[in-house]
């Protein structure tokens, strides 16, 4: 390990680092977004948009994203519609992101006892109301833990941008590789980048899982 | 209607139709499942090894030893953090250049990916394990069985329900993962791919859009009835267990 190599591509990778954060950010945001419509759709049953969410997941979840991305990037030209890298990126990343987002609030919203919504209804509640009063209060906080794991999910996917040439980390890395071959340093920085990222968000994933199974499971 | 929309809309539907043409055009439809085979016996190979591995991992961290479950504990997490394409290029580059040896593409793919599914399992078969109720455990120890008859006659045919569905999703994992093979110069589905938008460049210039719609179609094809397996035994397993 020659620490001199280390500290010259260092500006770089701390380029490439902001590069990751703003991709994952934003694709975590759209895709908790997207994924709570599509979870209340289907929630509601909602005609036309509950089969379409069901179909969207169905699709993005069993077909990998560098495909997804090829498919955007490359195939769309090919056909005369012509998309940059990073909305490419960020589009596929966030309706991928959004389909397992979305089966994460129907995890949280399933454990709404279904008497709360029969109550609501009784009450004369319209859609709106009873997502705003019944659904969301009690199955967003049962939620978070696997909206957690899927952020982190998303961030680890941003690796796979670089086959349309984001110049994120593990782009930076393989270009660098590429040039200089210094194979060891590089690798090094790339995997301490994705640590100083992931390690924190999984701690706070596992404080998360803690807290909902003390408050939520009943210990007998 | 914008009318000079007209022409535009009817070109751009003749030049998709000629695209499908590279599709159906000589082998090339075999030539692209070879592909996929290659992807999937990798993907196979690497679940041959690392499932059982995860296995013995699973059952070692649920010992007494601090230092065992320690060292299994951030093995797991090692593999959580970082992403699997990175895990990829640290075997692609390192396994050559320390020990010294020649290996080929696929072989990283398995070594890389059998020990991501080894890591993976070890979680699975660990929340199996302990989600067996005490009281079977307690019974068991009763009868003057020790440790490995009770993970053999105990724990593990009371949690393997649980676990079999959790195998199957990673195993779509796996397979989705292989995608990123091409770049460490595997010959995969997506290479062959792209050897076939090549050939036909100046022929078919809209080839892209077929042939990765179908390498999209291909993936989903094998993905999805796995994923529903996995769905079907999940709420069954759940169900037996409730009662």
């Amino acid at each position: 390990m020659n620490w001199t190599i280390v500290a010259h591509s260092l500006p770089l990778f701390a380029r490439a680092f902001i590069v990751t954060l703003r991709l994952s950010a934003i694709s975590v945001v759209l895709a908790t977004v997207l994924g709570l419509a599509l979870a209340l759709f289907r929630e509601y049953r909602i005609p036309v948009l509950s089969q379409a969410s069901t179909a969207v997941e169905e699709v993005f979840r069993n077909t990998p994203l560098l495909i997804q991305l090829f498919f955007l990037y490359y195939g769309f030209p090919s056909i005369g519609i012509k998309l940059t890298a990073s909305f490419c990126a960020v589009f596929g990343m966030s309706v991928l992101g959004a389909a397992y987002m979305s089966g994460a609030f129907q995890g949280g919203f399933g454990g709404i006892p279904r008497i709360q919504i029969e109550s609501a209804r009784a009450l004369g509640l319209s859609t709106p109301q009873m997502i705003r009063y019944v659904t969301l209060p009690q199955g967003l906080a049962r939620s978070v833990p696997a909206i957690a794991a899927n952020a982190i999910f998303i961030v680890k996917e941003t690796s796979v941008f670089t086959v349309i040439a984001i110049p994120e980390l593990t782009n930076t890395a393989r270009d660098l590789i590429g040039m200089y071959y210094h194979t060891n340093e590089y690798l090094f920085e790339l995997v301490v980048s994705y640590a100083i990222i992931l390690i924190p968000m999984s701690v706070v994933l596992t404080l998360l899982e803690r807290r909902v199974r003390r408050g939520s499971f009943r210990t007998s | 209607m914008d009318p000079s929309a007209l022409p535009d809309a009817l070109s751009l539907a003749s030049a998709t139709s000629r695209g499908v043409g590279v599709l159906v055009a000589g082998d090339n439809v075999t030539r692209l499942l070879e592909g996929l085979w290659t992807s999937l016996s990798i993907a196979g190979l690497a679940l041959l090894i690392g499932v059982p591995l995860g296995v013995i991992l699973g059952a070692l961290r649920i010992t007494r030893n601090p230092i065992v479950r320690g060292v299994l504990r951030v093995y797991l997490e090692f593999f959580r953090i970082i992403p699997t394409l990175v895990v990829l290029f640290l075997a692609y580059y390192i396994l050559p250049a320390e020990f010294n040896v020649q290996v080929s593409g696929p072989t990283v793919a398995v070594v890389a990916f059998g020990l991501w599914v080894s890591a993976e399992t070890s979680d699975t078969v660990r929340g199996g394990l302990v989600s067996v109720p005490d009281h079977q455990i307690d019974a068991g120890k009763a009868l003057g069985m020790n440790d490995v008859q009770l993970l053999w006659h105990v724990r593990l045919p009371q949690s393997i329900n649980l676990m079999i569905p959790a195998t199957i999703n990673l195993a779509t994992r796996v397979i989705k993962t292989t995608s990123l093979l091409l770049l460490i110069s595997v010959i995969d589905v997506v290479t062959v791919g792209q050897q076939i938008m090549e050939a036909n460049r100046m022929t078919h210039p809209d080839a892209a859009f077929w042939v990765y719609g179908f390498i999209f179609l291909l993936y989903f094809i094998v993905c999805w009835p796995l994923a529903r397996l996995a769905q079907t035994l999940e709420k069954r397993a759940k169900e037996r267990n409730n009662g």
